[in-house]
């Protein structure tokens, strides 16, 4: 479904974060994009719904080059696109729900999105995935009110409503403690099984990506380095996308916190 | 930095010699600018008249007290056009103001090379010129009377907004913009819901903290004929009735410590 | 909010809350503001006619901007300009150089209770009295000349420079201030080790600022009398010399930019 063939960006400063990306997402399909910092993971994803212009290369969204379109199709094929972001990214100073329905713009005209008149199937829409996420309760509150935890699920609500095929989600749980990150990763896994949505989730952590995903592609300057099964992350793997370090520990811990969870 | 060898120890000192050399030359020539500046105010000034300020100042003062307290019935009109003159330029101005500053911000500019450097003019030379002067100007144009007030207090309220707005919406998180951008909404959508939430506070902020300076500032337009209180002291300094004169000092004196109160009340009741 | 289950809320109505959230509080808001707008338009008393008329000098006064005559007045501008700055330079230092202390005494957290009171009077007397009423006020008792201006932009410095050190020393970290007094330090050795290295930066900056500020003051204080250039650009609008008063204009906003311009590599500078 998303295909990104030879995707180059290079920075004006000259810095070369993507060197030739070549990847292939099947529909409904999740998988992790891990990497240290400074390994292009964000720029990545960014490049994907354009926030980031791509120096080269093509996008293909059920084969439409997405490199290409003007800013109206941009703005038809963001659509489609879901986006989670680090530090949740919601507008502080609006209300929860109209943090939601501000996944709709998309598809609602400006006078109706400025004087807050959205269609009775978005409210109810909205309504659905707070109930969903458990925020309902929450709908009239500020964003800003809100826990780290609670935002990131309003995050998720305002991609998901834009109705996508695919999320791209840019280290949810960096700015979360471990326990939130968990419930996170598993509501944003859950919710893509649900949908039968595709899912790049770029994250940094090893282990919470190998408990969630069927599929981890590694990045390390600007290339893909790995792209398999989580099992298949051997240390001498992780050595080679991180680079040297003793692994063991990290292997082992992913079997500890499975045991814990279940134990739950 | 500087430990010098001398005497075949260490010397520790704040400066090198030749800072000092520098930093007290810099001083020199700092106190000879101040001592010059003094000598042409002391040659443009009767010194007679100095030596006689204090009785002067006695005179005035046994003049204008106790001020002509009866005299407030007829300031009610004048008060009210100072208030007016205060609240609609700063309502017009804030309209003007808003344009401006998303044209001067660099992150909203249309165009950093061709539109910025017109919005930064227009913020720069509406704000180096103070409002009496625009008043002035007004009133050769259009004639004397409370709207040429109005629109003087407009004209040197836009750039002062303007541009602490643009300064605010410089610093606003650019993370929400992105996040409104990745849904598909249009550039204005982006602007509605991406920066204007983002720079309300500070938009309130300023319109406040505009409208108590510029209650001030109407307060005084009248000496130049542009309508309010300052009309009245005009006249009566005109015909040297000092204990109108006075009344009028201690009115604007509650007028502009009222309004510094009001904005201070709202400004905490919004932030 | 109560917990309503979802299916009582799917097919309701959505709205934003409400600023006032209380109907009758939002209405009289509303409708008591639009009144207010309409009464102070009905009484400005706009003539449009002479509006209309104006236009014409309005226009004229725009294109003054594309040939501005710095020649035909070159003298009255020249000796102007000088006393403006002449004006701002001694008044900004003798402000400065009393606002130094008087800052000092105006902060609560390092001068003795009767000390802040009476440094918190002086600052409070010289921010509400405004700088030309000021002038008037010392122009009737000094005689007219720039000494007047030079007393008025010295007390109008005092009142701003010292309640914003003042402000900036309250907020100070206490515990660099408490490590130097540990040391046995005497009060000026402790406000100079302490205190002062870290208000100096913020000190420059407004001083610089208030430089600023003083120029475009001593701009209008010829309007009453006071010295400087406001009497010359005065005379250039009662005869009408736009392409004179353009100039003036324009060598205004240019010092002024040439100050912050200078003020911001100053402070840059000292951070």
């Amino acid at each position: 479904m998303l295909r990104l063939k030879k995707l180059v960006k290079t920075y004006k400063t000259g810095d070369q974060a993507l060197k030739s990306i070549d990847l292939d997402v099947p529909k409904g399909q999740v998988l992790a994009l891990i990497g240290p910092s400074g390994a292009g993971k964000s720029t990545m994803i960014r490049c994907i719904n354009r926030l980031v212009e791509p120096t080269s290369g093509e996008i293909l969204l059920d084969d439409v080059d997405l490199s290409k379109l003007g800013s109206g199709a941009l703005r038809k094929a963001r659509r489609e696109m879901g986006m989670i972001f680090q530090e949740y990214a919601l507008v502080e100073r609006l209300t929860v729900m109209e943090n939601v329905l501000s996944g709709r713009l998309g598809y609602v005209g400006f006078w109706r999105s400025f004087l807050r008149k959205y269609p009775q199937s978005d409210v109810d829409e909205a309504f659905r995935l707070l109930d969903r996420v458990g925020l309902l309760h929450m709908a009239d509150k500020r964003a800003d009110e809100l826990s780290g935890g609670q935002r990131q699920r309003v995050g998720i609500c305002r991609a998901l409503i834009q109705n996508p095929k695919l999320l791209l989600v840019d280290e949810p749980t960096a700015s979360l403690d471990p326990k939130t990150s968990r419930q996170i990763m598993r509501l944003i896994t859950e919710l893509c099984q649900e949908r039968g949505l595709a899912a790049i989730i770029n994250i940094h952590d090893v282990a919470l990506a190998q408990m969630f995903v069927p599929r981890v592609v590694g990045l390390r300057f600007g290339e893909i380095v790995y792209d398999g099964l989580p099992t298949g992350l051997t240390p001498d793997k992780l050595t080679e996308i991180y680079g040297e370090e003793d692994w063991e520990a990290t292997i082992e811990k992913v079997d500890d916190e499975d045991e814990i969870e279940a134990a739950e | 930095m500087p430990v010098l060898e001398r005497n075949g120890g260490h010397e520790w000192r704040r400066r090198t010699t030749g800072e000092s050399l520098i930093r007290w030359f810099g001083w020199l020539i700092g106190v000879a600018v101040f001592v010059v500046c003094w000598q042409r105010i002391s040659e443009a000034t009767t010194w007679f008249f100095v030596w006689d300020a204090p009785r002067i100042a006695d005179d005035i003062w046994s003049r204008a007290t106790p001020p002509r307290w009866e005299y407030i019935t007829q300031l009610g009109r004048p008060i009210w056009d100072t208030i007016n003159i205060a609240t609609l330029g700063t309502i017009i101005a804030l309209f003007l103001a808003v344009p401006v500053s998303f044209l001067a911000a660099r992150n909203t500019t249309p165009s950093a090379l061709f539109i910025r450097p017109i919005a930064l003019l227009i913020i720069v030379s509406t704000r180096s010129i103070n409002s009496l002067i625009w008043a002035l100007l007004l009133i050769a144009i259009i004639g004397p009377g409370v709207f040429a007030g109005v629109i003087a207090i407009a004209i040197r309220s836009i750039g002062f907004c303007a541009k602490l707005l643009y300064e605010a919406i410089e610093e606003i998180d650019q993370s929400q913009v992105e996040a409104i951008t990745a849904t598909g909404a249009s550039r204005w959508q982006v602007m509605a819901y991406g920066i204007v939430p983002q720079i309300m506070p500070a938009f309130a902020g300023i319109a406040v903290f505009r409208w108590d300076i510029n209650i001030r500032e109407s307060t005084v337009l009248g000496l130049v004929g542009a309508g309010g209180i300052g009309l009245q002291l005009s006249a009566s300094l005109n015909v040297l009735a000092w204990p109108q004169v006075s009344l009028i000092l201690l009115v604007i004196l509650a007028a502009v410590v009222i309004s510094e109160w009001v904005s201070a009340k709202v400004r905490g009741a919004i932030i | 909010m109560s917990h309503r289950e979802l299916d009582d809320m799917l097919g309701t109505k959505w709205r934003k809350p409400r600023f006032v959230p209380n109907p009758y509080l939002r209405w009289t808001l509303t409708v008591g503001f639009i009144a207010y707008l309409i009464a102070a338009y009905m009484t400005i008393d706009v003539n449009w006619a002479r509006v209309y008329e104006g236009l014409d000098r309005g226009a004229q006064f725009v294109l003054a901007f594309t040939k501005p005559d710095f020649v035909s007045r070159a003298g009255d501008i020249w000796s102007g300009l000088l006393e403006s700055v002449v004006m701002t330079v001694a008044a900004s230092v003798v402000g400065i150089l009393i606002s130094i202390p008087i800052g000092l005494g105006a902060a609560r957290n390092i001068a003795p209770m009767p000390i802040y009171l009476i440094c918190r009077g002086i600052v409070a007397i010289s921010r509400a009295l405004q700088e030309i009423i000021v002038a008037i006020l010392l122009v009737a008792i000094f005689g007219f000349g720039p000494l007047a201006g030079f007393l008025t932009l010295s007390f109008a410095t005092i009142g701003f420079l010292s309640k914003l050190l003042a402000e900036d020393i309250e907020s100070m970290d206490k515990v660099q201030a408490e490590a130097i007094r540990a040391s046995g330090a005497r009060w000026m050795q402790w406000i100079n080790y302490g205190v002062q290295p870290q208000v100096m930066p913020r000190l420059v900056g407004l001083s610089m600022y208030r430089i600023d500020i003083n120029f475009r003051e001593s701009a209008i204080l010829g309007l009453v009398g006071a010295g400087g250039i406001g009497a010359t650009l005065n005379t250039a609008f009662d005869r009408y010399e736009y392409d004179t008063a353009a100039a003036i204009l324009l060598l205004i906003i240019g010092i002024v930019m040439a100050l912050e311009y200078l003020s911001g590599i100053i402070r840059a500078r000292v951070q």
